[in-house]
């Protein structure tokens, strides 16, 4: 008798593992919801690892105030669809009571302030684990993370005192106002999510098909026009037919001349491609350790 | 509708250990480069910086060197996760550190590895970082091994040289517990055997390493004879359409659980039958290793997180007194004989007293050393524990999951130590 299993289920069960592992270690866990498929995997993968009962514990979305306006349409019709409760972190409130200061110039981006506001609400809400979607396979420094991130009480990470993680065993034990990210998904690749998503007909927001859009180019890297975006001279917008690999906010998701327009194009434009997912992020390219310093911080 | 969603490909994880010079993270690039699994993104950068290093070509360990103390120094700290594939098989890299003082790191690593790597330079044989990584893979009964004898190229692709060292290293490892081990003559920089066969070892008719990477046989890694499931998390709705539903969720650690099985619930001992089987897409008639399910049972038993359900007549040992071969992680303490620990082992929480350390493990010479001089990081040794709740174990021999566990030091909340059960 043949018992194995394919690398989609393999991953989907280990996913669920960990989720449940959360349930039941944390007495108020969060899932960090961004809007994109990495996200939207997680939730199903959620429902899945809960059903028949509901998913016990609510979805964290920090607004940036930036987003794709497809973004947050699609967040509120999944959240109704589950019956999830869903908080809202504002960035533009934070602005505007001087928590953090809004950047200028033409680079400018809402990214780096998430991280404040994201520890202030996961202070608000008394969470002690927060489910996150980051993969491994997305940035040299995300390569290094363990499934059950301990972070200290400021939220940050120290890379050189992560707790060995071996076989089924997470240790989630943790001090008062100390509290864990963890990371469900560590080894899904970018390709196995698509696979996977298609493969279970998972219903995901429209910027990650193909579509028109008015767009200007910088530094090689194509990027939506939009209100939230100082043009330097010499950018000049026209009109594309360009996708979202990755969806951040507006302000730093570079978009790619893409024709798929179905689950399977893209799968096979991720297969064959080039670059790397988020080789389009801008907020990844203000210098080689970009995500790592963020992470230090607090970041996601 | 195309089929480009069906798969049919298996996971594959293994780790690499080597030591710092012995060209690990070459080997690592060469293995995502030649499979063409890299992006032009990420070739082009690690181009750009080894240019602006000054370094003689494109680095592909840069490739999987991450974070910056670490490029600074051209070390790898951490273990770091690399992910290909091909059609044949999806791979989980476990990259991990040569550095006596990252041991931790590589067991991390290591533990759920269905292959090991390890890297020998040609030129020096096998050394004392060789013989402690083939030990602990022995440890963590990795599956299968394969010693890549690396830097060829540097040696004139000898081949007396090549049965040299796979003499020394046969030598070593029959005092320990390897049960497979293939042996390839490569260059990670030039890149012979790594993913194209080499002209240049014409006397060598083994596989190249992807070669074997694809097709060793990993289905029978995990034990399906002795139904093993710890209950995970306990599903209970409460909601008009479910009312009565409970659910045991978890994932199955070993054995074939079938739908109407007689079982044994642990530790109360009462039996029941399975009622439903439920899986991530619906009502399964089985479940095996390592799917994660919810079960139904017949009977309304109140099972809760840490008790685990067998077949009547294939119970794993259900005891308090625990005897493992322990790694020791904590950089700041020593184990204690006496010292109270905190215990995880599958889906249980409970503490322990270590009551014996019966001897240290020298990892040169293999002998066990009665006499020592305390059981510090990375150091193994044979020790007794008594837990103050009964836990129902395997041998770490039978069963990786059921047979593991891991010591917890209570104030820090530190993992300090890894047990394999004997």
């Amino acid at each position: 008798m043949n018992y194995n299993i394919n690398h989609l289920k393999e991953l989907e069960s280990e996913s669920i593992y960990v989720m449940r592992e959360v349930a039941s270690q944390f007495e108020n866990p969060v899932l960090m919801f961004s809007g994109g498929k990495d996200s939207i995997l997680m939730v199903h993968l959620a429902y899945k690892a809960f059903f028949p009962a509901k998913i016990p514990f609510p979805l964290l979305h920090i607004d940036t105030g930036h987003n794709f306006p497809e973004t947050i349409q699609f967040r509120d019709a999944l959240v109704e669809k589950i019956g999830a409760k869903l908080i809202v972190g504002s960035v533009q409130e934070a602005i505007d009571k001087r928590m953090v200061t809004e950047e200028k110039g033409v680079n400018a981006s809402r990214n780096g302030l998430q991280t404040a506001v994201l520890l202030e609400s996961l202070e608000k809400g008394k969470y002690n684990a927060a489910l996150g979607g980051a993969r491994r396979d997305e940035e040299k420094a995300r390569a290094k993370e363990r499934f059950f991130s301990h972070r200290d009480e400021f939220g940050q990470w120290d890379p050189k005192n992560q707790r060995p993680e071996l076989w089924n065993i997470f240790n989630g034990k943790h001090h008062m106002g100390e509290h864990f990210r963890v990371f469900p998904i560590s080894n899904w690749t970018e390709l196995d999510v698509w696979q996977y998503l298609a493969m279970e007909e998972v219903e995901l927001p429209s910027l990650y098909y193909a579509h028109e859009r008015e767009v200007f180019e910088r530094d090689g890297t194509l990027l939506a026009d939009c209100e939230y975006i100082e043009k330097k001279p010499g950018e000049t917008v026209f009109r594309e037919t360009v996708r979202c690999r990755t969806i951040g906010d507006m302000t730093c998701t570079g978009v790619w001349k893409s024709t798929a327009a179905t689950t399977d194009e893209i799968i096979e434009e991720v297969a064959t491609t080039r670059m790397t997912e988020r080789g389009g992020r801008t907020d990844d390219k203000r210098s080689e350790t970009s995500m790592e310093d963020r992470k230090k911080k607090g970041y996601f | 509708m195309s089929d480009s969603y069906k798969v049919d490909s298996e996971l594959l994880r293994f780790t690499t250990a080597g030591s710092v010079d012995d060209g690990k993270s070459t080997l690592i690039g060469r293995l995502l480069y030649d499979s063409k699994s890299i992006f032009q993104d990420q070739y082009e950068q690690i181009e750009r910086v080894s240019e602006r290093r000054g370094e003689d070509g494109v680095n592909l360990a840069l490739l999987t060197d991450g974070l910056k103390s670490e490029r600074e120094q051209g070390i790898t700290i951490d273990v770091a996760y690399r992910y290909f594939s091909t059609p044949k098989r999806k791979f989980i890299i476990a990259d991990t550190p040569g550095h006596i003082q990252y041991t931790r790191n590589m067991v991390t690593g290591a533990s759920s590895a269905n292959v090991a790597l390890i890297l020998i330079d040609a030129r020096n044989g096998v050394v004392e970082q060789t013989k402690r990584h083939a030990i602990i893979a022995s440890l963590l009964q990795i599956p299968h091994v394969v010693v890549c004898i690396n830097k060829m190229d540097l040696v004139d692709y000898d081949e007396n040289q090549y049965n040299k060292i796979q003499d020394e290293f046969e030598k070593f490892a029959a005092k320990l517990d390897v049960i497979d081990v293939h042996f390839i003559p490569i260059s990670a920089l030039i890149g012979d055997n790594v993913v194209h066969r080499s002209e240049k070892t014409p006397w060598y008719d083994g596989p190249t390493l992807m070669y074997y990477l694809e097709n060793v046989h990993i289905a029978s890694d995990h034990n399906f004879i002795d139904t093993r499931f710890p209950v995970q998390y306990v599903v209970r709705p409460y909601s008009d359409e479910y009312h009565d539903y409970r659910g045991y969720a978890g994932r199955v650690a070993g054995g074939v659980m079938k739908k109407g099985d007689e079982v044994m619930l642990l530790p109360s001992g009462f039996n029941s039958k399975i009622k439903t089987i439920q899986g991530p897409a619906g009502e399964q008639e089985q479940a095996f290793p390592p799917e994660s399910v919810t079960i139904l049972l017949e009977d309304n038993f109140d099972l809760s997180r840490g008790d685990m359900i067998v077949r009547p007549n294939n119970k794993p040992e259900v005891t308090q007194d625990v005897e493992v071969m322990l790694v020791w992680f904590d950089s700041e303490n020593p184990l204690r004989e006496k010292g109270k620990y905190a215990v995880m082992h599958t889906t249980q929480d409970v503490r322990c007293v270590v009551k014996e350390i019966r001897y240290k493990l020298d990892i040169n010479s293999l002998h066990r050393l009665k006499e020592h001089d305390g059981i510090q990081m990375n150091d193994v040794a044979r020790v007794v524990i008594r837990t103050t709740k009964p836990l129902f174990v395997d041998s770490y021999r039978n069963n990786r999951i059921t047979g593991s566990l891991i010591l917890i030091d209570e104030s820090s909340n530190s993992t300090v130590g890894a047990g394999m059960i004997i």
